[in-house]
């Protein structure tokens, strides 16, 4: 459900012709994709197919070989390493690109020596230059927002792997970013807590926030989704709205690919 | 039977040689826990103009016993007149300096390679979330990396401490009246090794256990996150 303006929604990340290579092996073979203001966006496709690439790709977590990145109309400016892969031009506007598109991970990768609280508090602090209060209370206000306020000050390893997420989420949250980044969020969660890191991301959805959600949940894709993009071996070979894309496969290799998904 | 008034009688110059190990402990394992900071950093550099150096020195240091290394330092150098008459001179004939250098030399070594193991140990993941957040990298270094790697590190950096508080007897070979030196100026002049040395030993014992409950201490406040709780973790 986006909040459609009336001057129109704006277009908050734009990828063009992502290619990647791994070795002799291209992954992905010129990719390309918008997301406007609100939309959830759904990345599905078999493992292989380089759907985590592409997400890696849009913050600089792997660099990509060729290819454009704009974030809200401002381009990223990259410049071919010694290797032939794309890096930074200049490293501040990388990191404040970051910034703006924040990534929750399969892994959650919470900072072990940090509690929940100094993990959503961190980089408000050293990089959006919050004071520590006016951190504090954003990260507080996330923590509740997800459900974790109760266990604000566990540390990670005492934390159920759910719980871990969405303290993960609202890490990401506490950025305020203007596109945030799924990777696989509940890939590394026992199926009974898997409803409860869905459950924040639909109500996240539901507020209007701009996501692009790299998943295997096709409940989530079909339920939430505005958009879903099929990714397979490096290129998107359907993408559309989820009731039509989920519904009505066209091509041969999504339909066998829903058929081995189906639960 | 052991002479107590003897043990009674000299104990104020235990008490004073103490004193000595424990300056000399201090200031070494403050100068090399200040050099190793960097050194570790450089150690697990992709960069092998940074990290192979660190390398070299590391293994050069804990490949030869301290002793050799003060010996080098105190007695070896002297040799040299360009040294002899350079402005380090005043220090290179001081024996408190050339043991804390040695201390402080061997003790980085060992040190770097205490950190620089816990720094390799960071999760990737951890990394790759600081850098999705937009951090630059000298905060990914001060506020991620090396806290974690210095707590990770703790239990291992205990035992140097000990080995330091150790090697301090080893100063004794250059004119310091620190512990062991005071047993040994004790039993020479009494004659009575048993008293002497048992003594030291006594106090060496002491300050080792002094040391690791120290450590102890520490790795209760800062690896509290570390540590199993009752409720079985769900993570995966």
């Amino acid at each position: 459900m986006s909040k459609e303006m009336a001057a129109g929604p704006v277009e908050k990340l734009r990828a063009e012709e992502l290619r990647k290579s791994f070795g002799t092996v291209e992954v992905l073979k010129g990719v390309s994709l918008a997301a406007k203001s609100g939309d959830v966006i759904a990345m599905i496709g078999s493992s292989g197919s380089g759907k985590s690439t592409v997400l890696r790709c849009l913050n600089l977590l792997e660099k990509p070989n060729a290819g454009r990145i704009i974030v809200s109309g401002e381009e990223l400016r990259l410049v071919p390493d010694r290797r032939g892969e794309l890096d930074a031009e200049d490293p501040l506007q990388l990191q404040r690109m970051r910034a703006r598109l924040a990534m929750v991970f399969q892994q959650f990768n919470l900072w072990g020596h940090m509690t929940a609280l100094e993990n959503v508090i961190e980089a408000p602090i050293r990089v959006l230059g919050l004071s520590r209060a006016e951190a504090v209370a954003r990260a507080e206000h996330y923590l509740a927002r997800v459900g974790v306020s109760h266990r604000k000050d566990a540390y990670p390893s005492h934390m159920s792997g759910g719980e871990q997420q969405r303290v993960a989420i609202a890490r990401a949250l506490a950025m305020e970013p203007e596109v945030m980044l799924f990777d696989e969020p509940t890939s590394a969660l026992d199926p009974e807590l898997v409803g409860e890191v869905l459950r924040v991301m639909r109500s996240l959805a539901e507020e209007g926030r701009t996501m692009l959600v790299v998943t295997h949940e096709m409940g989530f894709a079909r339920e939430v989704a505005s958009r879903v993009i099929f990714l397979h071996r490096g290129v998107i070979e359907e993408e559309g709205p989820p009731a039509e894309i989920l519904s009505n496969p066209r091509s041969e290799r999504l339909q066998s690919f829903l058929a081995n998904s189906l639960k | 039977m052991i002479d107590w008034a003897l043990i009674a009688e000299s104990w104020p110059l235990y008490l004073n040689g103490l004193k000595i190990s424990l300056i000399l402990m201090a200031i070494s394992v403050s100068a090399s826990f200040l050099l190793s900071v960097p050194l570790a950093i450089a150690r697990v550099s992709r960069n092998p103009w940074l990290s192979k150096p660190v390398f070299l020195y590391t293994y050069v240091i804990r490949g030869t016993p301290l002793l050799v290394q003060l010996y080098m330092i105190y007695f070896g150098l002297a040799q040299f007149e360009w040294l002899r008459e350079s402005m380090a001179w005043p220090l290179f004939r001081n024996a408190w300096f050339c043991a804390w250098l040695a201390f402080a030399l061997n003790s980085t070594a060992y040190t770097t390679e205490i950190l620089a193991g816990a720094l390799r140990q960071t999760p990737s993941g951890e990394l790759e979330a600081a850098r999705s957040l937009g951090m630059s990298t000298a905060t990914i270094y001060t506020r991620i990396l090396l806290p974690s790697a210095i707590r990770r590190a703790l239990p291992q950096y205990g035992n140097e401490l000990v080995m330091v508080m150790h090697a301090t007897s080893i100063a004794s070979a250059v004119t310091i009246v620190e512990l062991t030196r005071t047993a040994r100026d004790v039993y020479y002049n009494h004659l009575a090794p048993f008293e002497a040395f048992g003594l030291v030993a006594v106090f060496y014992f002491v300050i080792t256990f002094a040391l690791v409950g120290l450590v102890k201490l520490l790795e209760g406040r800062f690896l509290r996150h570390l540590r199993p709780m009752s409720i079985p973790s769900k993570a995966a």
